[in-house]
């Protein structure tokens, strides 16, 4: 059901003029609540050029704690997706596998970190390392915040990929099986292609969690990442609104990015492909194991262009 | 076909995160807690508690605790340039210490029993006491007042623990992440007072931009003991004391305290005895 | 290596049972929530579908500890929104928690539903407007009951996420788990065996909703 207007029909002049006016109202409503929040911000003094200046003005707010605080939080997220994605693979396949001594532990290792908070794993690692390595001691609170969210991302992730290849339709393995592929072949050259392709949309909503809980690692380990940085820009300059406002801005444009780019691959690699009737809409719920332990969401619908 | 497509993307995003972490750590240090080893010493002090230790937007450190620590790493021959400065947020301190992380610590530390049992330090160089800001043209005279009103502090910080079990049980109490967020509500007039040690609070009172906005209540609610973390059984804890004895006695201290919390109008106490010897 | 766990002092199921309060409500408040979120992405109205949209994109790109803190700096300190709960702090700091939460949890709730509508046979609602039901009435009598029990796993993992996440609203001063975690690590000085027992607290939680909430999904799912 990706095309949504079968829930309805097409609307004639009279649910056109009753949607028109849904619409006015609805607009009305915005427009007074978006006037409210002005009036208020103002009064209070929020929207002073003093604490949005520095912003615009001040160059230095820029370079000492923004842009470094985005570099710090994009190489964290960017080491994290590049291990967490083939581990995660790794795990999902795991826990299909048809030896139990494979499955379970796979199971329980999926099942228990997906169960502690990411911040908490975070300081483990930390405290994991200090211990253990001799990872230098300035890059240690990016080893541990790349550790916690890899450890909690790819149990999530392998829910996800577990769940697109039990979403493919029963035809594929038998077709592979029948011509003589071994079990790790029909994997790698059947399975796992079209359940990535599949899943794309979930693993997408996980790799945005993965940018937005770099955030975790900021307070309690020192690591500056971009939210920290609101701490440090409004110590020196009292703007604590403004600097919410601005990283807030910054994080969504670099997410709305990532999801951009996802559906455009998504199209991609849909077009390239013969359908073999495989999309997510098929039965997510049913099998959808744990997609998005971490905030994400099950398969959103696939052709509909959306970012997911 | 697909494979080949996924395996390119990887390996783009690969070398992409690899030139990022590359970029990352080219501020590497020598690191490691040698005292004296590759001539730099690592301290750990606050980032973002203006008048105590600030990263300022020239990248630089300002503050009274960063004064006493260039002060002291001075005297224990290192200058300015060779001092890599750290943050050490205050969950984390006994571990940076223990760890070997940072050399010493200034950073709004105070002494308490549990601490000794896990660290060593030195001074105290500088008594604090928990105190309220408040709006410039309103008083806060007495202790019992503190009841009819509604406080701002950190969450989990002492001052706050102090406020809800002991001073004031009956005060509204707002716990934020840090006291910034709470100076908007100062400011707007959901809070009528942030309470915690005076010396920091006289920090974001002396601030341009809040300035002849804010004051102290003055009442002394405690007693704050400020000292020098250093690792358990640290032979820098001797040269610590003398370095804040010195400091002290010429005069510096005095100047780093007037230079840094003066503009609230926040008069500290002298210097107190150095009692954290043995 | 535990000795300074003093629960005289500390209360630690207290935490928890805040903990668990805020997930309950929160999870409550984004599941209503969500849905009305996805019932506009679905909607014939363009404005509401466009908000609907909007709303999620912006919500769900939006780190969860802004969302919290822009809801006490923000609504109260700033707009001085009292949510109804006058000058008592507490009430106060919990409801605005549990508003950023549904504000933040129901966006992940919108898209499981929606996902879940996809998986509803075209035929069902076809049949439905046949027999002459509204958008509203096809909605709720024939698309989402089927819709929910469809996405019952993918939802149980939104509520695990949410659980932890509730560890965020320390941030402006709910006494849950880790608010009291945070005091008794600046008390104790003991970082890491302070951080496992709150980490094996949040596992005696989460693993067995996680469970539970996998065997009533294979019990519902819809059979095609």
């Amino acid at each position: 059901m990706s095309d949504l207007s079968v829930l309805y029909d097409a609307p004639g002049p009279r649910a056109r003029r009753r949607n028109v006016l849904i619409a006015t109202l609805f607009v009305i409503l915005l427009a007074a609540g978006a006037w409210w929040l002005y009036g208020t911000l103002d009064d209070n003094g929020e929207l002073d050029a003093r604490k949005w200046d520095p912003f615009v003005t001040d160059s230095r707010v820029w370079t000492t704690y923004l842009l470094p605080g985005l570099q710090a939080t994009l190489t964290a997220a960017a080491l994290a997706m590049v291990i967490a994605l083939p581990l995660g693979a790794i795990l999902g396949i795991g826990r299909l596998s048809d030896h139990w001594w494979i499955s379970k532990p796979v199971g329980a290792i999926v099942e228990f970190f997906r169960a502690i908070p990411v911040l908490l794993l975070m300081l483990f690692a930390n405290e994991a390392y200090a211990m253990w390595t001799d990872v230098d001691r300035s890059d240690r609170p990016m080893y541990a915040v790349v550790t916690g969210l890899v450890l909690y991302n790819a149990s999530v992730l392998a829910e996800v990929v577990k769940a697109g290849i039990l979403s493919l339709p029963k035809g594929q393995r038998d077709a592979a099986q029948a011509i003589g592929m071994r079990k790790s072949q029909m994997m790698t050259f059947v399975l796992l292609p079209q359940a990535v392709t599949v899943m794309l949309p979930a693993i997408v909503s996980q790799l945005v969690v993965i940018v937005k809980d770099t955030a975790l690692g900021g307070a309690l380990l020192g690591y500056s990442e971009l939210m920290r940085s609101v701490g440090l820009v409004s110590a020196n300059y009292g703007n604590v609104i403004a600097s919410f406002v601005v990283v807030a801005v910054i994080f969504i444009v670099v997410n709305f990015l990532i999801t951009s780019f996802a559906s455009w691959l998504e199209g991609k690699l849909r077009r390239g492909k013969r359908s073999t009737g495989v999309t997510v809409t098929v039965d997510p719920g049913a099998q959808v194991g744990g997609v998005g332990g971490g905030m994400a969401v099950a398969a959103p619908p696939s052709g509909d262009g959306e970012k997911a | 076909m697909k494979l080949r497509k996924a395996s390119a993307l990887a390996a783009s995003v690969l070398a992409l995160s690899l030139t990022a972490t590359a970029c990352g750590s080219s501020d590497d240090d020598n690191g490691g807690s040698g005292d004296g080893g590759g001539g730099k010493i690592t301290v750990g002090i606050k980032f973002d508690q203006p008048g105590l230790g600030l990263k300022t937007p020239d990248g630089t450190f300002a503050g009274f605790d960063v004064d006493v620590a260039t002060y002291i790493a001075g005297e224990l021959g290192y200058t300015p340039e060779n001092i890599n400065f750290v943050e050490s947020p205050s969950p984390e301190r006994e571990n940076l210490l223990k760890r070997g992380d940072v050399d010493f610590i200034v950073a709004t530390y105070s002494i308490t029993d549990t601490r000794k049992q896990e660290v060593d330090f030195a001074g105290p160089y500088f008594v604090a006491h928990q105190d309220l800001l408040i709006r410039a043209d309103e008083d806060v005279t007495s202790e019992d007042d503190i009841n009819n009103l509604t406080l701002c502090s950190v969450a989990g910080s002492t001052p706050a623990q102090r406020i809800k079990d002991e001073i004031a049980p009956d005060a509204g109490l707002f716990e934020q992440a840090t006291y910034s967020e709470c100076l908007a509500g100062l400011e707007n007039g959901q809070v009528d007072a942030i309470t915690t040690d005076d010396v920091i609070l006289a920090g974001y009172a002396a601030q341009d931009q809040h300035q002849g906005k804010f004051k102290l209540a003055g009442l002394n609610l405690s007693d704050e003991f400020y000292g020098i973390g250093v690792q358990k059984g640290s032979d820098l804890r001797a040269d610590i004391n003398t370095a804040i004895q010195k400091m002290i006695d010429d005069g510096e201290w005095d100047a780093a305290i007037e230079k840094n919390v003066g503009p609230s109008g926040y008069a500290a106490e002298g210097a107190p005895e150095i009692t954290e010897t043995n | 290596m535990f000795e300074f766990l003093d629960l005289e002092r500390y209360d630690l199921f207290g935490a928890f049972w805040v903990t668990v309060q805020l997930t309950f409500y929160s999870a409550v408040g984004s599941l209503i929530w969500g849905t009305i979120l996805a019932g506009m992405r679905v909607s014939p109205v363009p404005i509401m579908r466009a908000f609907g949209t909007a709303y999620v994109h912006i919500f769900r790109n939006t780190p969860l500890t802004l969302i919290i803190l822009a809801c006490s700096q923000g609504l109260y300190f700033t707009l001085n929104f009292d949510m109804g709960a006058g000058k008592d702090l507490e009430a106060l700091g919990f409801r605005l928690a549990v508003l950023g939460f549904v504000a933040y949890t129901a966006t992940f709730v919108c898209e499981a539903v929606r996902s879940g509508i996809n998986t509803v046979p075209v035929g069902q609602a076809e049949a439905a407007r046949a027999l002459g039901l509204n958008f509203f009435q096809v909605l709720r009598l024939i698309v989402l009951p089927q819709a929910y029990r469809s996405v019952v796993a993918p939802l149980a993992n939104v509520l695990i996420a949410l659980t932890k996440n509730t560890t965020i609203a320390s941030a402006i001063g709910v006494a849950e788990a880790s608010a009291l975690m945070k005091a008794m690590i600046e008390n104790e000085a003991q970082l890491i065996p302070i951080a496992a027992i709150f980490a094996l607290g949040f596992i005696i939680l989460t693993l067995p909703m996680g469970l539970f909430l996998g065997w009533v999904s294979k019990r519902v799912a819809v059979k095609r």
